[in-house]
């Protein structure tokens, strides 16, 4: 019962910090221009 | 010239257009047209950023929309705009309270629920598979703790991520009538209440996986058809941005002032300089000029206008600088007129069902009804209301659509975007189901059927060496029609100390040769109309006569059309004479000549009573209260700005080949819906009688949710894995 509760936790742990990194990178504007994204990686310098 | 003269930026002040930001900063919102790749994202960003004051600019590539900021103060907007112009843009500030669109804030919601959902997807048929593959052999008191486990996630990530479903199911129901969220509202809430009273009642099913599933796999499909849409309204807001025009003003104490086409009074007297487009309706004041009509009535040559004349708005002076004087404002020229038209247009098509929602409307009855009889019928057996209703609700949530809620933006989506490689842009979903219908195609001929750039007809007639002595003037000029003279001679020198008089025609340096119109040449204008004329010393003069280009792919557009089972007809402002020649060389067989805008809307009104369903394909301000009537439209990528607006789609490029696959993409993308809805509906057809009957355990439900949804996407998929359609 306990290992049971152990990886339960875990799986919560780890998939709550997947979400969480994801909401970050959204409300950070990460997902607003997924097409200037794709052309962005093309630039050579850092502007 | 004709870049600065469309904004509107000078005469009007741009500090409303300003959106407050922290520390003092403010930002500067700009929608950018024509910047498509990474150099262009470089190219503007550090020409902005090299201004002085800016402290940041940012391009957004899917949306065209620039950000800038500054130090309250430190840069000036309209700075800004004149050095993206420079770099060769077209640029226009954001209307401030447009640009807070409700549209990003909806996208970063549904993406944030389909997050959150599929999170809980994932965790809860982790927990769910174990009740299933060691139920039997599980404590009860394990098991217990792993449902209530599952209530806990489920039931709060199931509010959460199905908002977007609650909120649009109570806005209909509060308006009275049923929509596709309403079942799938009733099923998301039902399950969860079933689940949590099983998990009370110690039971050994609950559908908490389902519930979380459910609106997961909804919200992809929600999501496909926002990106659809949003792509769609990024595109219309754009053009709107870049329609307002600036016209320069004469004051009456002479002195020349820019102001906005809008505040023009009748009365006013403008200066136009070649390339200018007339804002208002306006009357010619002083010199004689040419115009190019060809957006406005759809006539392919340039026209003479005299002194005393009127000039409706919208067309473009090719000739001399002119002065005109305003006879109307803006909102009563005939631009404003057929804006209006298109807008009633526009209202009658909204009365298009989407396919969806024709889905939708036999759907939801039908499923309510049908629980309401399992209910009934358990009861009349003599079963518990326990029992009864969980069958019922198992009926409710077996048959929720969501194979039907993935089934049309998952092809709609493949659909588009396989288009959109091959230059179609889509602007709205449901145009593919309507383009899919029609059986009639209208063509507009200038700059639909043809190039808009005339060519020279009666070479055969002149003799070679006359040809070459006109070519040597006319290389030297940039007029549409001695550069057709100059391509159909090909490439030579030109003659020494070549002058061109604007309006009039070209002389060498000792007038000896002249090239130019009929009274350049010292002919009487009346009864010489079109073309140019050629004369030397002593020799009479040469008459060349020009003739328009069909685009060389038009004959096999056509012919295409017409294997394909649609009619064509063409409808063109120009002359017989002119519409003739074009329809046959194209083969149409149906046309009609000199007909104006209003008679091109009536057409298509009439067309529509007769219940044809009309493809309008069309490029002048003349067409575009006909497109907005039609019941689908598509412009080419030189269309005037209106017309692109009234259309459904917009071809990139100017070739119209991709036009006849946009056709058969959208025909096998409805094959394609219909055989999803067929599927989804197969699948409702063997599950419910087994939920009815009380068979279904959850893990039937799941399996088969999951089951049937991968089914219709991939279905969809075939659209972009077909070489050809």
């Amino acid at each position: 019962m306990s290992g049971v509760a152990l990886i339960i936790a875990s799986a919560l742990g780890v998939g709550l910090t997947a979400l969480a990194v994801l909401l970050w990178a959204l409300n950070s504007g990460q997902y607003d221009d997924p097409d200037g994204a794709a052309e962005r990686i093309l630039l050579d310098d850092g502007d | 010239m004709n870049l600065a003269l469309r904004s509107a930026d000078m005469a009007d002040d741009l500090s409303r257009h300003l959106l407050p930001g922290d520390d003092g900063n403010c930002q500067f919102e700009i929608a950018v047209k024509g910047a498509r790749c990474a150099n262009c994202i470089a190219k503007i960003e550090t020409g902005v950023r090299a201004l002085a004051g800016v402290s940041e600019a940012r391009l957004n590539l899917s949306t065209g929309k620039l950000t800038v900021g500054w130090k309250r103060g430190a840069a000036s907007p309209h700075a800004v705009l004149r050095r993206i112009r420079d770099l060769g843009y077209e640029a226009q500030p954001f209307d401030a309270a447009a640009t807070l669109s409700s549209g990003e804030q909806e996208g970063r919601l549904l993406l944030r629920c389909m997050a959150i959902a599929g999170f809980g997807t994932v965790f809860i048929m982790g927990l769910a598979d174990a009740v299933w593959y060691g139920g039997g052999d599980m404590e009860a008191a394990t098991r217990q703790s792993l449902f209530w486990l599952a209530a806990a996630v489920a039931i709060p990530i199931t509010f959460y991520a199905g908002q977007p479903f609650f909120l649009s199911a109570f806005r209909a129901l509060r308006r009275g009538n049923a929509n596709m969220d309403v079942p799938i509202s009733a099923a998301l809430i039902l399950s969860l209440g079933l689940s949590l009273y099983q998990t009370v009642q110690h039971g050994t099913h609950n559908y908490f996986d389902a519930a979380v599933m459910l609106t997961f796999l909804l919200l992809i499909g929600r999501y496909l058809d926002y990106r659809l849409r949003s792509r769609a309204q990024g595109a219309a807001r754009h053009l709107l941005a870049l329609q307002s025009l600036l016209a320069r003003r004469i004051r009456p104490d002479g002195d020349l002032e820019t102001v906005a086409a809008r505040d023009l009074a009748p009365g006013d007297r403008l200066l136009l300089a070649s390339g200018d487009r007339v804002p208002v309706n306006a009357v010619l004041e002083e010199h004689a000029t040419e115009a190019d009509m060809s957006l406005v009535t759809g006539e392919s040559m340039p026209q003479p206008f005299a002194p005393g004349e009127a000039i409706y708005a919208g067309a473009v002076i090719t000739g001399a600088p002119a002065i005109l004087r305003a006879t109307a404002r803006v909102e009563d020229s005939l631009v404003a007129d057929l804006a209006r038209l298109l807008e009633a247009g526009q209202q009658s098509r909204s009365l298009y069902v989407k396919l969806a929602d024709r889905a939708a409307r036999a759907y939801v009855p039908l499923v309510c009804g049908l629980a309401l009889a399992v209910f009934v019928g358990w009861l009349g057996m003599g079963a518990s209301i326990a029992v009864a209703a969980t069958n019922a609700i198992t009926v409710l949530i077996i048959t929720c659509p969501c194979a039907l809620g993935l089934a049309v933006p998952a092809v709609q989506i493949v659909a588009t975007g396989r288009l959109f490689q091959r230059g179609v842009f889509v602007k709205s979903g449901d145009a593919l189901e309507r383009l899919a219908e029609i059986d009639l195609a209208v063509f507009d001929k200038t700059g639909t059927l043809t190039t808009g750039v005339p060519a020279l007809r009666n070479a055969a007639d002149v003799s070679p060496a006359i040809l070459e002595q006109a070519a040597q003037l006319a290389r030297a000029s940039r007029h549409p029609l001695a550069q057709a003279l100059a391509a159909a001679a090909g490439p030579g020198p030109v003659a020494p100390g070549v002058r061109e008089t604007i309006g009039m025609g070209l002389e060498t340096a000792d007038s000896a040769r002249k090239l130019g119109n009929a009274a350049w040449c010292g002919l009487d204008p009346g009864a010489h109309k079109g073309g140019m004329w050629f004369c030397r010393d002593g020799a009479a003069p040469v008459h060349f006569v020009f003739h328009e280009t069909i685009r060389p792919e038009a004959g096999a557009v056509v012919a295409a059309l017409l294997r394909r089972g649609i009619s064509v007809e063409m409808l063109s402002g120009d002359h017989p004479m002119a519409a003739a020649e074009i329809a046959a060389r194209a083969g149409i067989a149906q046309w009609h000549a000199g007909v104006g805008a209003r008679e091109k809307a009536a057409r298509l009104q009439a067309l529509k009573a007769e219940g044809r369903h009309v493809l309008m394909v069309g490029d002048g301000i003349n067409d575009a209260a006909a497109m907005g009537l039609a019941h689908v439209s598509i412009a080419p990528g030189s269309a005037a700005d209106v017309s692109q607006q009234a259309s459904d789609m917009v071809l990139r490029g100017q070739d119209l080949t991709p036009l006849v696959e946009a056709l058969d993409v959208a025909r096998k993308a409805r094959r394609l819906v219909l055989q999803n809805f067929a599927l989804a509906l197969l699948y409702n057809l063997t599950a419910i009688p087994l939920a009815a009957l009380g068979f279904v355990t959850p893990l039937i439900a799941a399996a088969t949710m999951a089951g049937s949804s991968l089914l219709v996407t991939l279905n969809a998929l075939r659209l972009s894995l077909a070489g050809k359609p």
